[in-house]
This record gives structure tokens, sequence and C-alpha cells, in this order.
């Protein structure tokens, strides 16, 4: 039988099997769904390892177990953090992270800046947040230009303690 | 010795040797907690306690190597102010990473909205991050299969499978996708995925003094954050789009979205 449809079919044919085989060498083997379905969930299963395998930079979760930690060689500062001030900031927000110290890094790289302090202690007149319990400075007109540790211990920052 | 001898006593010196180091392996529960397959994580939001520090942006974008400069975040903090002649201003300069540090409000294109005190009525602050929907619009319209909602509830990016089309950045209702400007592809909050596999709180739970961040696994009952999801009153964002949203908020008014 001759038939004019013939010729063009095989060169889709052709098309899809070229297709086919390059889809078989492309894909990784571990593609595929998971308990979400095809729509949700469908993907190569290696990367849910790759992302896990990331490493941590923030060291010990928790305030209790961070203060534990840190305790082992800063005890004494760690003893003088208020709890009911600065206590309850992890180290880590101020120190940086330290996830390894005190391996890699060695020495923790401190903010001491004024723009850290003003985070939460620039006065903003929101009475009805909670940021009006923390006590607050406008920071254009209050001692600009000086770092807020020159006068103020940020472990212990009640104003009695004031160096 | 024969060949089959030979075989039979390695496998006898692997299997005695391989023993005692699993043995002696210490298990630390929170690990095999989170390799258990039948963890939901959810977040939740308390908004009553947020005071802006933007100590959690910060943290996030250490933790997770987003460029500080670029105009990028996996979670930022949202102002809003009410004013009593009803207005209402929303705000997030560089999605407070370096925190509230002005009371004019960002109104965008450079513009700022210096607003009166007395005329202040209510403020507040609202962190937002990745929802992790139950039913996420975002890798649904994936076309080639490279974010995915993972088994323990949350949505990943495959970086290396990814080919930054940009779908599933539009797809988002609540805007918590990016494109990355150094690894170009797709990026969002992963929730810490790989701080969580090894027992640690995620970066911005971490570092928020306040508590205004919390996860938890919402499928064990006896975890406090579902005791106070399933107890308290609690809202999701964009409920009406059906997304099924597992971040949680409580203090949620009309105009947080």
């Amino acid at each position: 039988m001759k038939s004019h449809v013939w010729r063009p079919l095989y060169v889709v044919i052709a098309f899809v099997v070229a297709l086919l085989v390059f889809r078989f060498f492309y894909v990784p083997n571990d593609f595929g769904s998971g308990k979400r379905g095809f729509m949700y969930s469908f993907h190569r299963k290696s990367n849910e390892m790759e992302w896990k395998n990331q490493p941590a930079k923030y060291g010990v979760s928790g305030r209790e177990r961070m203060h534990e930690y840190c305790s082992a060689c800063h005890g004494a500062i760690v003893k003088v953090r208020t709890e009911k001030l600065h206590g309850i900031i992890p180290c880590e927000d101020c120190h940086g992270p330290a996830m390894n110290h005190p391996e890699k890094p060695e020495k923790l790289n401190i903010d001491r800046s004024r723009e850290l302090c003003m985070r939460c202690h620039t006065n903003l007149p929101y009475t009805t947040s909670e940021r009006k319990r923390i006590p607050g400075i406008n920071p254009k007109t209050h001692n600009t230009g000086v770092e807020c540790v020159k006068c103020h211990n940020p472990h212990n920052p009640s104003l009695e303690g004031m160096k | 010795m024969d060949r089959r001898e030979f075989l039979k006593k390695c496998i006898l010196v692997v299997a005695g040797a391989s023993v005692p180091v699993s043995a002696l392996r210490l298990i630390d529960p929170k690990k095999v907690f989170a390799a258990n397959p039948d963890i939901q994580w959810a977040f939740l939001v308390d908004t009553n306690k947020c005071v802006g520090c933007g100590f959690c942006v910060k943290a996030c974008k250490t933790e997770n190597d987003i460029p500080f400069d670029a105009n990028v975040s996996r979670t930022w903090v949202e102002r809003y102010v009410y004013t009593k002649d009803d207005r209402r201003y929303v705000d997030s300069p560089k999605a407070a990473l370096y925190g509230f540090t002005e009371s004019r409000v960002d109104l965008g294109r450079g513009e700022f909205k210096e607003i009166d005190p007395q005329n202040v009525g209510k403020a507040f602050f609202v962190p937002k991050l990745c929802n992790h929907c139950s039913s996420p619009a975002c890798t649904q319209v994936c076309p080639v299969g490279a974010t995915y909602k993972t088994d323990d509830g949350v949505v990943l990016v495959d970086r290396k499978w990814c080919i930054g089309c940009g779908y599933c950045i539009m797809a988002c209702p609540y805007a918590a996708r990016f494109f990355h400007p150094v690894e170009h592809v797709a990026d969002k909050c992963t929730f810490c995925y790989h701080r969580l596999s090894k027992g640690l709180d995620s970066a911005c739970v971490n570092a928020c003094p306040f508590g205004a961040r919390k996860m938890g696994n919402i499928h064990d009952k006896e975890d406090p954050i579902t005791k106070i999801i399933m107890n308290e009153r609690v809202g999701v964002l964009k409920d009406e789009f059906g997304t099924k949203p597992q971040a949680f908020y409580i203090g949620l008014a009309q105009e947080v979205r």
C-alpha cells in the first residue's frame, strides 16, 4: 500500500523515539513522586539529601542550651547576663554564627555597631506594639557617632550598672 | 583458601567490624525524630511578640548565603501603621534586614512618609516567610519538576534541576519566592531543612529573642506548638486561595495578607 501518510509519519516516529532515548539518558533514575503525588512532589529524590547535607552556621539552638554551651568557656560573661533584660537575646545574634567555634572560626566577629542596638532601641511611637516595653532613644540626637557599648554594658544593660 | 572461602571470611570480618560501630553510636532523640517520616513541619508566628528587630532576617541571610545587599530575602518583617484619620501604611525596608530604625514609613520609589506620633492609632510588626502550603501552587506550575513538597511537609527547590523560568515566583500568592542573584535559580525558605535534619531549630527561630517565631511537628499531638495551633485562635494568610498554608499566625489583622 502506498500512501502519502507514511513518510511524514516515519519522521514523527523517529522524532518521538529520539526524544524518548534522550529522556532515558538525561532524566536521573531517582526521579519520581513522593507521598504528595505527581502534582506536588514530582522531583529528584537525591535533592532532599543535598539540602539536608548543607552545613549549618548557627550553632546551638534554644536559649538554655546556648547558655550552657557558651558557659563552658565564657561562664563569667554568661552569668552577668540579666535574664529579664538582654538575657533573652541569643548570644549569636550579636556575636555571630558560632557553629564549630572555637575551632573554626577561632574568633567570632562581634557586631558592636550602633545600628545593631538601634534595631530594638530606636524610639518608635507604637503604643500597641511590644516595642513600647523596650526603652528607646532617638538615634539622631542621642550621643550621635558614639558606639552604644562605650557607655552601656550590653550584657547587663541596667542603667545603674553603667560604665 | 579458595575463592568461596575467601568471600565467606570477608563477609564475616565486615559484619563483625560493623556491628560494634553502629552499636556504639549515641542516639540523639531529636535526630531520630527528624528522620521520622511521620513529621509535618508547621510554623507559628506570634505577631504580638514581634518588635521588628530583624534579627531573624539577618540570621536567615547569613545561614543560607543570601546576598545581604540584594533586595531579596527568604523571610521578611512587615510594619503596619494605622493612623487615627484611618490611613494604613505598610512597609518592609530591605526586608527589615536592619530592623526598623526610623519612624518614617517607606512608601517605595524613594518616597517616605513621616507620621505624626500623635496620629498613630495602632502599629505592629508581622514576620513573614514561605507558608510551606499543603497544596502549593508553586510546585504545581513547575514545568521541569524542580520544586516539590517533601514527605515531611517542606517545599524545596532543586537547584540543579531548576531552569530559572520564574513560573513558581509568579504562582506564589505570598511572594515568598525570588530569583537567587548568585545561583540563578528560584529560591525560597527551606525551613532550614539542613538544620532541622541535624536536630537544630531553623535560623530565624533560633535568632528571635522574643519567641515570636516557633516551629513544630503538627502530627505530634504533644508538641507545644501543635497544642497552640489546635487550641488557640490562629489564622493563616490568604486562606481563600486554597493553598492550605502551614504557617499559622496569632494576632492577624484584616489588612495582613
